[in-house]
């Protein structure tokens, strides 16, 4: 298996606030990795932090063999991102936002065929902001996977779509999973990281509280479903641990 | 070359679909012009003047659309991009700060050449203007004075901390080069004290530089306006890309 992200106890504050404390973490290729927490627990920041929009206070980020910071037009080549909240301009179109963004890429995939296959297919004439939540947030991954990346970073990959359209974007990126891509996320449902992740760490204040499977952390807490065991592990249930 | 291009295109359809720009840069020109032939055109722009008002104001009609394209819609596109996020999307693709950057300074160098061609026919047919001067002399005086100006806009954009802020400083910028500059009202026209003070301001330079290359006069010592826009466009244009802050 070969590693395509390696994080070495990586910190980051906000002044007196430790965002991210001491977390390591590694990713091979065709793997889903779930980083789980509640909100403000440090989740978007390691993202950020390993992607080079925030600087860390240390640590050790490599991503694809290079660092994010000094290799950053090479490897954006080759990894794709969905913020929590991408921006785009106010009257933009669906197609116009799409076609600026492949034009970056040196080998873009066909923008239209992947709106196609994510459900928008219908909506590229339309503005990106008359778009419902879900389907903006569809192009969104949508303009992640552009491209044809070896590694995505989802951050709350499917928090405004709908059950039936989750489903869908679940197996469309199983698909590409399994065609090698390795993906990092974030969520918060967790049927959702069962359904998806090979590996999990959840974060609790910045601190990696736990790693492993999803089995293991069932073991770890001793609870049959995984909901009740993250919430024992990220002491979002009320810290009972 | 083709993802500038596309970038491009896409920049200038958004900033199309807004009509600021339009209006700012391409219409209030051809409105100073209409009131200006209006009211003294035709007329010798001084006893005995071998030109018309309206040929000693043409480069200054030039620098409206300058002064809207880089002291507001440039610096505020920018900031606002930045506010937004759109930089930080940015980011984390290939693209460099120099390409995103350059791509809105077309933008707005397109506009700068819009309303120059619409001004100029405008005032041949309903303002009789002749053109005595020398072409290649009024458009690079042109091109330097719209650069430079427009390079000021990116450092602004550029190194602002958000969209009110750049606001701020783009109408401190915008409304006294402006009206002082001798854009909108004739430099010959303010009181001597006056147009001393507005000779700092670099378009002041430039109108002055494309007033002469219009007009087929010599200008006095021109290698001080040429080498002060040079300058300004060199430094601010290496700043901005430089000193670039995605978010």
């Amino acid at each position: 298996m070969q590693t395509i992200l390696k994080v070495e106890r990586l910190s980051k504050s906000y002044g007196d606030l430790l965002a991210v404390d001491n977390v390591s973490l590694s990713l091979n290729r065709g793997a889903i990795y779930g980083l789980l927490g509640a909100n403000g627990a440090g989740k978007s920041t390691t993202i950020e932090c390993i992607l080079g929009t925030k600087d860390a206070d240390g640590g050790a980020v490599t991503v694809l063999g290079c660092d994010p910071k000094k290799d950053r037009r090479r490897l954006f080549q080759k990894v794709g991102v969905q913020f929590q909240t991408g921006g785009y301009p106010p009257e933009i179109r669906v197609s116009e936002l799409c076609e600026q963004t492949a034009c970056l890429y040196r080998s873009p995939a066909d923008w239209q065929a992947l709106c196609g296959q994510f459900g928008i297919g219908g909506k590229i004439g339309h503005a990106v902001q008359d778009l419902s939540g879900g389907e903006r947030q569809r192009l969104f991954i949508v303009l992640a996977l552009l491209p044809n990346p070896e590694l995505v970073f989802l951050d709350e990959v499917t928090t405004s779509l709908d059950a039936n359209a989750r489903r869908a974007v679940w197996k469309l990126l199983s698909a590409r999973k399994r065609a090698g891509l390795a993906i990092l996320l974030t969520s918060h449902f967790m049927d959702e990281v069962e359904a998806l992740c090979d590996e999990i760490c959840i974060l609790r204040k910045g601190k990696a509280v736990f790693q492993g499977t999803v089995e293991e952390a069932k073991a770890a807490s001793r609870c049959e479903r995984f909901e009740d065991a993250y919430l024992a592990l990220s002491g979002e249930g009320g810290d009972t641990e | 070359m083709k993802p500038f291009l596309t970038l491009l295109r896409i920049e200038l359809r958004l900033s199309l679909r807004n009509l600021n720009m339009t209006i700012f840069a391409v219409l209030l020109p051809l409105a100073v012009l209409t009131v200006l032939g209006l009211l003294s055109g035709s007329l010798p722009a001084a006893d005995g003047a071998a030109y018309t008002v309206l040929e000693r104001s043409f480069g200054a009609l030039c620098c409206i659309s300058i002064c809207a394209g880089g002291l507001m819609g440039l610096p505020l596109v920018v900031s606002d991009y930045r506010e937004r996020k759109i930089l930080k999307r940015f980011q984390v693709t290939p693209v460099s700060p120099a390409k995103l950057l350059f791509a809105e300074l077309a933008v707005y160098a397109l506009y700068c050449a819009a309303s120059m061609l619409t001004l100029f026919p405008a005032a041949v047919f309903f303002g009789g203007l002749r053109f005595p001067g020398s072409l290649p002399r009024f458009l690079g005086s042109w091109l330097l004075t719209m650069v430079s100006t427009l390079s000021v806009g990116l450092l602004v954009g550029g190194l602002a901390k958000n969209a009110k802020t750049a606001s701020t400083i783009a109408c401190c910028l915008y409304f006294p080069m402006l009206i002082f500059s001798g854009a909108t009202l004739p430099l010959e026209l303010m009181p001597l004290p006056l147009q001393k003070i507005v000779c700092v301001f670099p378009l002041a330079q430039g109108i002055r530089l494309m007033q002469a290359a219009f007009l087929g006069i010599p200008l006095d010592r021109p290698w001080l306006p040429v080498s002060v826009m040079g300058a300004v466009t060199l430094v601010c244009s290496g700043v901005s890309v430089a000193c670039f802050k995605w978010e």
